[in-house]
């Protein structure tokens, strides 16, 4: 699904920093990954360039067959709405609609009628269990309700992968709970997950974990699930 | 678009104070323009009404006393015009004068009619022309034609403040005897007095009159019409010169300003016209500038607006937005608040001129010898209307297109970082 090879990126400044270092990645149909690292490794750098919202300057991404580069900001937009769901730490919902406009709106994007829409958005809300919660607006709403809104908008379009940027950075540890079990349940239907995190708790939930240090790979570990309980020995996460 | 109308509908609802305040700013600037457009117009109105009825290219010349010896005659002189100054107006300014008219005039007369008088008219004696020439505005009947010329009827054309004088309910003046200076004349036509310099003058046929009271040569009123002189300076040029030839008639200094009593509508009139013109670009441009400061506002909350809203544009382009969909929704945005409150101000800002045009705009201001009207249709064609709310939808637009156009240069993860 997924075929990152040799990519570089390099911030230009007063002192062009090289996050990306010849990153070479294969991802699945299908699997659950999540990149790890420490804050200033290029996880999320990583992460925005897989999600078509930052380019590269060197090598080759690939996404479902696609070669992903040099696109002009339209097409890029049309490639994030149609093959891409993102979930963001701080959920990114627009204040002044309401959950189920939140949840319709990249089928806006897509030119759906507007009854069609919110009749989908419905039925995803009812998926993430927030149909009574559909008319209130984002504020009104709990961090973990917010994450569930941002979910059923990530995958209103069926789109081949979800990004999920720390989605669990801005919740507690129950309700952190409740996300990661929906996208594992997400990922038991067949979604391609990738998650970036720096919390093992929520990295141990995924079948691959890659490593990253220095915008280098430094190593894939596949989740076997022996070395881990669910959120960690004791079972508690965080 | 129907789909993007209902979008932009919600976001407008829910941000209602800012869909308010860019209204207001559309409101105010069409509202103060139409307003002001149709106060000068009222100005302006108010000076063409009160000069209605005027012919704006008339010179009239009477003559005068000299006040300077010239080639051994003493000052102090009476000019009386006759028929060589008539020939002269004719043939010496073929450019300048279209056509040259001699009236006689007989004061002091009293007009009476069934036990009604009016004292100290003036009867005057007229050609066809004058008509035409002084724009007199016939309300009944006719005005002196060339039969009653060439027959020395007596006839007369009287003013309609005169007939409400003289007839008091006795119903229409065509027709009845009107004894003027002891003689019978009868009405053959009434004519619009201006309330602005109420003459009550009754005209007659020039033959008639120069008949009677024996007139000869002598001419009391020289009434010229002229074109072809633009400017104040081109009439002074023009006087000078017509002084100069008259001057060789009747043996008078040609530098002497009182010799001869000239009457220059048309040049009062090139000063009016200056004037007016003066006054409308005034309110012009303080209109242009309050639809300025209008435009302005709206560009500053658009700008500030786009500002606020990066975050937004970049969570819209995650999920799929093209950077079309975001221009077009801050235009669309920015023509539809300008459009409806646009649409508001012109319409508060026409009702606001009906309203002064009831209400100041027939007020008469009677100064007892004369009326006037400081204020007539104090309105603005709906032309201008339409064309400053399109100005202002126009601008609106630009207003929106360029801050979306520079937000969706931002690359979509810098517009997601951004607070």
């Amino acid at each position: 699904m997924i075929h990152l090879t040799n990519i570089h990126k390099t911030y230009q400044g007063a002192q062009p920093l090289h996050v990306l270092k010849g990153i070479d990645l294969h991802i699945g149909k299908g699997e659950f990954v999540a990149i790890m690292g420490a804050s200033g490794s290029g996880k999320s750098t990583l992460l925005n360039i897989l999600g078509i919202l930052d380019d590269y300057d060197e090598g080759e991404y690939r996404l479902d067959g696609t070669l992903i580069r040099n696109l002009s900001e339209t097409r890029a937009a049309d490639y994030r709405n149609r093959m891409i769901g993102f979930i963001f730490q701080s959920f990114n919902l627009i204040g002044f609609k309401d959950a189920m406009e939140n949840v319709a709106l990249p089928l806006f994007y897509q030119g759906v009628s507007r009854r069609k829409r919110n009749q989908l958005a419905m039925e995803y809300l009812e998926k993430v269990g927030l149909r009574e919660w559909a008319h209130h607006l984002p504020n009104e709403l709990s961090g973990g309700q917010k994450q569930r809104v941002a979910i059923a908008r990530a995958l209103i379009t069926q789109p081949r992968i979800i990004l999920a940027d720390e989605p669990t950075g801005a919740l507690d540890s129950k309700t952190s709970l409740e996300v990661m079990q929906l996208l594992k349940k997400l990922h038991e239907q067949g979604m391609t997950i990738i998650v970036v995190t720096h919390e093992s708790g929520v990295a141990y939930q995924a079948e691959k974990i890659v490593h990253i240090k220095d915008g280098q790979i430094e190593s894939i570990e596949v989740n076997d699930g022996s070395a881990h309980t669910p959120f960690g020995v004791d079972g508690v996460m965080k | 678009m129907f789909e993007l109308l209902h979008e932009i509908q919600g976001t407008l609802r829910r941000n209602l104070m800012r869909t308010i305040a860019t209204g207001f700013a559309v409101v105010s600037g069409l509202f103060l323009l139409i307003v002001l457009q149709g106060a000068g117009n009222g100005v302006i109105h108010s000076f063409q009404y009160n000069m209605g009825g005027f012919a704006f290219d008339a010179v009239h010349v009477f003559g005068g006393r000299t006040t300077k010896p010239w080639e051994g005659i003493k000052e102090g002189r009476l000019i009386q015009l006759d028929d060589r100054d008539l020939d002269m107006s004719r043939r010496h300014f073929p450019h300048q004068i279209t056509s040259a008219i001699p009236t006689v005039n007989y004061e002091g007369v009293v007009a009476s009619y069934a036990g009604h008088h009016i004292n100290s008219t003036t009867m005057v004696g007229v050609y066809p022309e004058y008509a035409v020439s002084q724009a007199v505005e016939m309300l009944e009947g006719r005005f002196i034609n060339n039969i009653d010329m060439t027959e020395k009827r007596k006839v007369c054309v009287m003013g309609n403040n005169s007939c409400k004088d003289l007839f008091k309910e006795a119903g229409s003046a065509i027709g009845k005897g009107v004894e003027l200076g002891g003689i019978l004349y009868t009405v053959v036509g009434v004519y619009k007095t201006n309330e602005m310099f109420s003459g009550s003058n009754f005209y007659v046929p020039y033959t008639t009159l120069c008949t009677i009271y024996n007139k000869g040569r002598f001419i009391d009123e020289l009434t010229m019409n002229t074109h072809n002189i633009p400017t104040d300076s081109a009439m002074q040029l023009f006087i000078n010169e017509y002084i100069r030839a008259t001057s060789h008639i009747h043996s008078f200094d040609p530098t002497d300003d009182r010799a001869l009593w000239i009457w220059n509508q048309a040049g009062d009139n090139i000063q009016m016209q200056r004037a007016m013109s003066i006054l409308n670009k005034a309110f012009w441009i303080l209109g242009l500038l309050t639809l300025l400061s209008g435009v302005v506002s709206v560009s500053n909350i658009m700008l500030i607006s786009v500002k606020e809203r990066t975050r937004e544009f970049g969570i819209r382009r995650a999920i799929g937005a093209r950077p079309w969909n975001i221009i077009s929704m801050v235009v669309l945005e920015s023509v539809v608040i300008t459009a409806i409150f646009g649409y508001i101000g012109m319409l508060l800002g026409i009702f606001f001129c009906e309203w002064m045009d009831a209400t100041v705009g027939n007020q008469v201001m009677d100064m007892g010898i004369f009326q006037a009207r400081y204020f007539v249709d104090p309105t603005v064609d709906l032309h201008t209307c339409v064309q400053a709310t399109i100005v202002i939808i126009v601008a609106g637009a630009l207003a929106g297109f360029f801050p979306a156009r520079k937000a969706v240069k931002v690359k979509a993860i810098d517009a997601l970082r951004s607070a």
